[in-house]
């Protein structure tokens, strides 16, 4: 987190409501070894789905 | 800091007879807002909410890695920051403009510091406190189910105006505009590619996606000037706002149901940068450009409203600028993704007070834009056609008379300049603000030739994330409409079916689209009519949040610092009731609703034919939409008198308690297993 152009890139990415893939797989890997992850292309859907398509669509005027 | 503040505010305010620097307005905002953020935020972090870095946030004591995240705070502000701004901080100062620089100004500066920001800052807290939990469902914690259901129906009302003002927008800024238009249209099948993209070619890689989508505008908009320049094409994509309305409304229909990662997520990928840069090279070309402020400090127009927008300067000019001063929109950004991402208590301050702050900040360069300009021109832009008529020399006559001297050839040369037919009466804002960041952008790179380019830029920014928000915006509204259904008929509430959600989007759709058609059709320009309904709601949302604040701190027992929430809640319920009383009843027809209503009804009976209607059934059109609009500002007036009901009997009650009676959650971090 200590490299500028990598906060930048999270930056950018989560503007747009995409959360850090390798902070997914770390989580996962840590709290639940037992469980199925992810690959990168079904968590891009996963978010994407979760920003657009749920609850959450509200921006502001 | 606070001197500098001080003494560049006493600039601003006593430089009279004599043209300013715009520099003057911007250090004034920055320092103001630099103090309030190292006092006022801290003490409110401090000794108000006594925050608790040590205390589990939602993001750690439900970490999942994809909802409930801890991110670093400088990524969180930029979430933040994305998601609050959109185009109210620049549309509302700009109409504002028509007092004078100097009222918006000082609304802007106060306003933010001791209510916009105070109560983005105070729901992020009392949703990061509950599990990240969504505005609606604060209320009903802390105020009881009914006071719940009030505020969800009052949001789902504010949605659609918000969505019928900004569609609005939209067709002021592309009606008779060939190259804007051929520009924004553009975007449709580059997104459309630009999903295919991020879906089977290269999934996932935003960034590439992104740049290339940004070279595609890039080539539209050149291509947009020849476009614009053809026989043939040009009139093609020469449409009335009448047209438009119609296109925008069906776009809204079928966007609203089409999967999200073939248009709504690769065009709000570039609206979100697009905004983002066009921000910061706007505060870099005013920095750079430090152009004199032309509109005078206050102008004829603010004692009794002009032809911009009817009414006082109290309480109208405090719902002219709602987004950039005080936005209630934001208690629903607050209470969302963000408390579910915040690693820390101690990240809240720069989160919730910050980055309103910062969009404090993008008002007041909207601001600045508007006053930089020819006021003659500025006059005539915002304008209807019923007040200054349609022809140049007709035009620069009335606008003269209005004391703000402007010639026909002005008139002409800058719509040349621009690029475009006409600028006469284009109201609502955005080209406006374009023509402002035409002159600062051309001032700094290619000079007076690329103005036409730099306006046509700023159209698109402003139109594109315009259109995303309408898209996002009619998928909400949906669900909104869709959970209020479900509470009388439980069935229509399931997700999966396929028929409420088509009947929830058409019923959405429809909603925004009825007052997008009335005001593109009323004569007097719509945005006259609509932004101050849109401002009053905005507002009253802010009051309900504030009210909220306020419950929730005597829930705490901490009587002594509920002034930092109520004395703003009770300013704004003040501004609102006044102005939704005067849109009701004044007895000018300019103002009240129903006045107006009244003034054609007599006329019909006559069989007279008022302008700017032309014939009866206009006329009854007229009336009709008078009386819908005074039913709407009569609702919003009865659910903030409602929840400020709820929230006395709830204040009442904690006062009666001897403890505590707040609902905080307190998570237990599962990470510590």
């Amino acid at each position: 987190m200590s490299d500028p152009l990598a906060t930048l890139r999270k930056a950018l990415h989560l503007m747009v409501g995409m959360p850090d893939y390798a902070d997914y797989v770390r989580h996962m890997q840590a709290h639940h070894p037992d469980r199925p992850v992810m690959d990168r292309r079904a968590f891009f859907r996963d978010r994407q789905q979760a920003r657009y398509g749920g609850r959450n669509g509200g921006r502001c005027c | 800091m606070a001197l500098v503040a001080t003494g560049s505010l006493a600039v601003v305010a006593l430089s009279r007879g004599e043209t300013i620097s715009a520099l003057w307005i911007l250090v004034a905002a920055v320092c103001s807002f630099l103090v309030a953020y190292r006092f006022y935020a801290r003490f409110i972090a401090r000794k108000v909410m006594r925050l608790d870095a040590g205390r589990a946030t939602p993001a750690v004591y439900r970490a999942d890695g994809l909802d409930y995240v801890a991110t670093d705070k400088r990524v969180l502000f930029g979430h933040h920051f994305a998601a609050i701004a959109g185009a109210g901080p620049l549309v509302g100062p700009v109409l504002a403009v028509q007092m004078g620089y100097l009222p918006g100004t000082l609304w802007i500066i106060v306003g933010v510091v001791l209510a916009g920001a105070v109560q983005d800052f105070m729901v992020l807290f009392i949703s990061m406190r509950r599990e990240g939990r969504s505005l609606g469902e604060l209320v009903r914690m802390e105020m009881g189910q009914a006071a719940g259901v009030i505020a969800l129906f009052g949001a789902f009302l504010i949605m659609i105006i918000i969505l019928a003002v900004l569609a609005l927008i939209v067709v002021k800024a592309l009606a008779a505009s060939p190259w804007g238009l051929f520009t924004v249209a553009a975007t449709v099948p580059l997104a459309l590619a630009m999903g295919g993209y991020t879906r089977w070619i290269r999934p996932g890689r935003i960034g590439e996606v992104s740049v290339l989508g940004l070279i595609g505008l890039i080539a539209a908009l050149v291509c947009g000037q020849w476009v614009a320049q053809s026989p043939f094409w040009g009139p093609l994509f020469t449409l009335t706002p009448i047209q438009l309305c119609w296109i925008l409304i069906g776009y809204g229909a079928v966007a609203s149901v089409l999967p999200v990662w073939l248009l709504l997520a690769p065009r709000d990928y570039l609206s979100t940068f697009l905004k983002i840069g066009a921000i910061a090279a706007l505060a870099v070309g005013i920095v750079i450009m430090a152009p004199a402020l032309r509109m005078p400090s206050v102008t004829a127009f603010a004692a009794d409203g002009g032809p911009v927008w009817a009414g006082s300067l109290f309480p109208f000019l405090f719902i002219t600028i709602a987004c950039g001063a005080v936005s209630g929109f934001h208690a629903l950004i607050a209470s969302g993704t963000t408390p579910k991402l915040i690693a820390t208590e101690a990240d809240a301050p720069m989160i919730g007070y910050g980055a309103m702050l910062m969009e404090a900040f993008v008002a007041i360069m909207a601001l600045i834009g508007a006053s930089i300009l020819d006021p003659g021109i500025y006059f005539a832009m915002n304008s209807p056609a019923a007040v200054i008529g349609t022809e140049p020399h007709q035009v620069a006559q009335a606008v003269t008379a209005m004391g703000y001297p402007l010639s026909a050839d002005t008139l002409v040369q800058t719509a040349r300049d621009l690029g475009e037919h006409t600028v006469i009466s284009r109201a609502g804002g955005a080209p406006t603000l374009a023509v402002a960041m035409a002159e600062i952008f051309s001032h700094v790179v290619g000079g007076p030739a690329m103005k036409a380019f730099w306006y046509h830029f700023a159209i698109l920014f402003e139109a594109l994330f315009i259109l995303t928000a309408v898209d996002a915006g009619t998928r909400a509204g949906r669900f909104m409409l869709q959970d209020l259904i479900a509470i009388a008929a439980p069935r229509f509430g399931k997700n999966e079916g396929v028929v409420p959600g088509l009947v929830a989007t058409g019923l959405c759709v429809a909603a925004w689209g009825f007052f997008l058609h009335q005001g593109v059709s009323d004569p007097l320009g719509g945005v006259n009519t609509l932004w101050p309904v849109f401002g009053i709601a905005n507002q009253m949302l802010a009051a309900i949040a504030l009210m909220l604040g306020t419950v929730v701190l005597f829930r705490m027992k901490r009587d002594r610092y509920v002034w930092v929430t109520a004395l703003p809640a009770a300013w704004l319920l003040l501004c609102t009731g006044t102005a939704g009383w005067l849109k009701l009843f004044a007895a000018d027809p300019k103002v009240g609703f129903l006045a107006h209503a009244a003034r054609f009804e007599a006329a019909a009976d006559r069989g007279q034919v008022l302008a700017p209607a032309k014939s009866l059934s206009e006329m009854r059109q007229v009336i009709l939409n008078d009386r819908i609009d005074a039913a709407l500002v009569a609702v919003f007036l009865a659910v903030v008198l409602a929840l400020l009901a709820f929230s006395l009997r709830s204040v009442l009650a904690a006062r009666r308690s001897a403890v505590p009676t707040a609902c905080e959650v307190i998570g237990e971090t599962v990470a510590a297993a």
